[in-house]
């Protein structure tokens, strides 16, 4: 003799069957309950997902669009902030009159300043002392070396991620695309951008990356017609403060734009920081450029720099590329001109990425992911199919294999389904296509549940128990075995969260939403609909299962 | 109507032939892949480039292959789902260096080739581009997923039931990663994300069956406490064999749907959770339990010399042999 479990929930389904004789229809105060719930729920869950088209959530998968994930450069951020101090440091030696050999920055975060005469060691240390707050310095010699603290290191490249990411939504979302995803991405300087429905990836890519940095910087030498000659010209020995860059040659008119090279004074009189807004315009020959002006604060410097350098060339640089290279012939404050071979489109988009602010890094792309449409609905048809041929087939199966205990299935596999579509559409959750083959293991949960009540109560019929005993111990005893599989799933389902990426997390969601809803349906629901059934007659003779 | 009702079949009489069967399928698998140069890898984790290209009238794979001569690297050239849609795969290895800004020179260096060869006019699917950074993140995460699954799983199995059954549990769903592994060499599938969220499911549904036999065992044991663990395992597969038979067979065909109409994306999926499923089954009926037994008598042996007097605890009943 098997011992009956009570480690089970208190079987309270007994009672129903105590109505009083006659009233067929007389339900227990326990069954009102019960079905008002199941009403309640399910009713919430359709109200959740209607209209599907606009509440169900599709993924880049079953929608188009593209799917990138990128690197933000952020040893670039510690380079940028290693040369504004050596700048300044320049600054503060030459007005305190303290003769140095050189400054330069020799990797990102850290400068080398060479040279301080030992004469004015102390006066030198007294100059520098602003900076200990940020640097760890080391002596050897009449050298110093700077290096940004692991700490301030960490701080940066946080603050430069978290500004990429907000550089990068404005830019998605000037861009006016609907939807989007811009989000951290697993490693601490990934950034994932989702953009549903876009098609013009080559375009949306470019104007993600652009760094937009907005640098006018003096011309010492050029143009050279490749980047040998310009080394040349300091005989293959360029001083650290000078940086060749390519740009654009001014050729005349209609002749087919060529690279030329600039030498430049490294340090910019004016940056992208100091930008109040840019616009695309035309040039004086008519031709698309990009106007822009400056800050209060920014026109303040870019005047002084102007003034002190009249009759030089001026180049502005744009991403590490000349754009327009002009003789300064007069004090300037707030207003300039970027020239080029634009069309009306890169004008716009160049606009865009400067009006949205400069990214502090470079950003270089990890992976990318784009989705046709036609392919995206050709896999929405296909799972739909897939999934409705495998229910009905299911269903099917279940109503000639288990007759009037079949329909019960049917009815708590559905209430399922329609749960899981509701808090999906809830949660906010996205539908992919990995999700739709979550729906069919969801149907495959609900049998599996189903099935192993089903065969527990006929177990107990054949052991003789009358129908309503067999149902309850039915329910009872497979309980347990209900909640161990499904956590051991759940157990699953969040590792595969944590591992996935896009389509496979909404996989995993589907799953642990449909493992969770199966738990009702399965033990809630179904038994309901038995305990109704044995309730409304004196007592069943035999179970139709 | 009632399927397998009452059997009593000896399944636990076959459990060493089982495991040499199994082993066998696991080893030749591994030779496969050994000699193939090791698992095939996708590009989800090798780093690379897919181009699928659907083209308006049927072409030949070997015209997709001279048009596609100037671009470098080894390329694979394939039939992308019903062959009647005339869409092409391509696939390249990776090719742009760590820190190239140009992740995308061979997708475009494809696109604009197959423009240039006059092919038929052609839409492009879909295309992929994975970096090596993220092909090797991806890796790493796969394995970490799947092994931190397994053991989460075991440990809840441990705590539930007891440690030779979640042993008996972690060696079948092992077995049904391993065996599904092999099959997918067999038959050519490269391994991709969607194959490893194939494989973290079989996890999920390998021990759920092997739960439900577990679960009968334990509730046999506290009625039948004389009896011998072969025979109260060997009782609980027959009692419970109605319902594996019929959850697997219903999954299996409902997966199959997938498989058969689901679409090319899923393809490798759907074939993963079909091998999965009846390894599954078949490790459940089988292994599982075999190992518990193994592991089960050989714990009863020497707790049953260690505490001879027979505890109360429940847990406790593998002491008991008659």
């Amino acid at each position: 003799m098997r011992a009956i479990r009570t480690d089970g929930r208190p079987s309270d389904g007994t009672t129903t069957g105590d109505a009083p004789d006659g009233r067929r229809h007389n339900m227990s105060k326990t069954m009102q309950w019960k079905l008002l719930t199941i009403v309640a729920v399910v009713g919430l869950a359709i109200w959740a997902f209607m209209p599907p088209q606009e509440k169900v959530r599709l993924g880049l998968d079953l929608k188009g669009g593209v799917h990138l994930v990128m690197r933000v450069q952020t040893d670039d951020a510690l380079r940028v902030e290693a040369e504004g101090s050596a700048d300044r440091l320049r600054e503060t030696l030459r007005t305190q009159a303290i003769g140095v050999t050189g400054i330069t920055v020799a990797a990102p975060g850290e400068f080398r300043v060479t040279g301080v005469p030992s004469a004015q060691d102390s006066q030198f240390r007294q100059a520098t002392v602003d900076l200990d707050v940020n640097y760890d310095r080391a002596q050897s010699g009449s050298d110093y070396t700077f290096r940004l603290k692991p700490n301030v290191v960490s701080v940066l490249r946080e603050e430069t991620v978290n500004q990429a990411l907000q550089t990068i939504e404005r830019r998605v979302n000037e861009l006016g695309v609907a939807e989007p995803i811009v989000a951290r991405h697993s490693a601490a300087d990934q950034i994932l951008v989702q953009m549903p429905g876009v098609t013009e990836v080559n375009r949306a890519k470019e104007v993600i990356r652009s760094t937009a940095l907005l640098e006018l910087k003096l011309v010492e030498q050029g143009p050279f017609p490749d980047e040998a000659s310009a080394r040349q010209a300091f005989a293959g020995n360029v001083p650290p403060d000078i940086q060749i860059l390519p740009g654009n040659s001014e050729g005349t008119p209609g002749a087919p734009p060529s690279t030329v090279y600039y030498a430049l004074r490294r340090v910019a009189g004016v940056t992208g920081r100091d930008l109040r807004t840019a616009r695309p315009s035309l040039d004086q020959n008519n031709r698309p450029a990009v106007s822009f002006s400056l800050n209060p604060e920014g026109a303040n410097k870019f005047g002084t720099f102007t003034q002190a350098n009249i009759n030089r060339l001026l180049a502005v640089v744009l991403d590490g590329r000349v754009n327009t290279v002009a003789t300064i012939q007069g004090r300037i404050d707030s207003e300039g001109q970027i020239t080029g071979n634009f069309s009306q489109q890169d004008a716009m988009d160049r606009a865009l990425v400067l009006r949205s602010g400069a990214l502090p890094a470079s950003l270089t792309y990890l992976e990318e992911r784009t989705v046709g449409p036609s392919l995206g609905a050709d896999s929405v048809r296909a799972g739909v199919y897939a999934s409705a041929g495998g229910l009905a087939f299911v269903l099917l199966f279940m109503l000639v294999y288990y007759k009037l205990a079949g329909f019960n299935a049917f009815v708590s596999i559905s209430v399922n389904l329609i749960l899981l579509l509701g808090m999906m559409a809830y949660a906010g959750a996205v539908m992919t296509l990995p999700g739709i083959a979550g729906f069919i293991l969801t149907i495959g949960m609900g049998v599996d549940s189903n099935v192993l009540i089903f065969e527990r109560i006929k177990e107990e019929l054949a052991a003789g128990k009358s129908p309503k005993t067999a149902v309850a111990a039915g329910f009872d005893r497979v309980f347990w075995t209900i909640v161990d599989t499904h956590v051991a799933s759940l157990i699953a389902a969040a590792f595969l969260f944590q591992f996935g990426t896009g389509p496979i997390r909404g996989f995993a969601t589907t799953l642990t939403i449909g493992l969770l809803s199966n738990v009702f349906t399965a033990v809630f629901v179904s038994r309901a609909m038995f305990e109704l059934f044995l309730s409304r007659r004196e007592q069943p003779a035999t179970l139709s299962i | 109507m009632r399927l397998f009702e009452n059997t009593n079949y000896d399944f636990i009489k076959w459990r060493w032939h089982a495991l040499i069967a199994s082993a066998l399928v696991i080893l030749a698998g591994a030779g496969f892949m050994i000699s193939r140069g090791g698992m095939p890898l996708g590009i989800d984790f090798t780093g690379g480039t897919i181009v699928v290209a659907k083209f308006e009238q049927p072409v030949d794979d070997d015209r997709v292959r001279t048009a596609l001569d100037q671009v470098p690297g080894e390329k694979v050239i394939q039939s992308y789902g019903d062959p009647a849609d005339n869409a092409k795969l391509i696939r390249l290895p990776e090719l742009a260096t760590e820190d190239g800004a140009s992740l995308e020179q061979g997708a475009l260096a494809v696109v604009a080739a197959l423009k240039a060869a006059g092919l038929p006019t052609f839409e492009l699917l879909s295309q992929e581009i994975v970096g090596p950074v993220i092909g090797r993140e991806l890796q790493l995460k796969g394995i970490y997923a799947t092994i931190a699954s397994i053991v989460g799983i075991a440990i809840y199995i441990a705590f539930r039931f007891r440690p030779a059954f979640a042993v008996g549990a972690i060696v079948a769903t092992l077995h049904d990663v391993l065996v599904t592994l092999a099959f997918l060499a067999f038959f050519g599938y490269d391994l991709s994300l969607n194959i490893v969220a194939a494989l973290l499911t079989i996890t999920g549904y390998s021990v759920n069956d092997t739960i439900v036999i577990f679960d009968r065992v334990r509730e046999n044991m506290r009625a039948a406490r004389r009896e011998p663990l072969e025979k109260v395992v060997n009782t609980a597969v027959n009692q419970t064999l109605g319902r594996t038979i019929i959850t697997a067979g219903t999954t299996f065909l409902s997966v199959l749907a997938l498989f058969l109409f689901g679409g090319e994306v899923l393809h490798g999926f759907a074939f993963t959770m079909l091998v999965g499923i009846i390894s599954g089954t078949y490790s459940t009926v089988f292994i599982a339990a075999a190992i518990a037994i193994i592991l089960g008598n050989r714990q009863g042996v020497r707790a049953s010399a260690a505490a001879p007097a027979g505890t109360a605890k429940v847990k406790a009943a593998t002491a008991r042999r008659s």
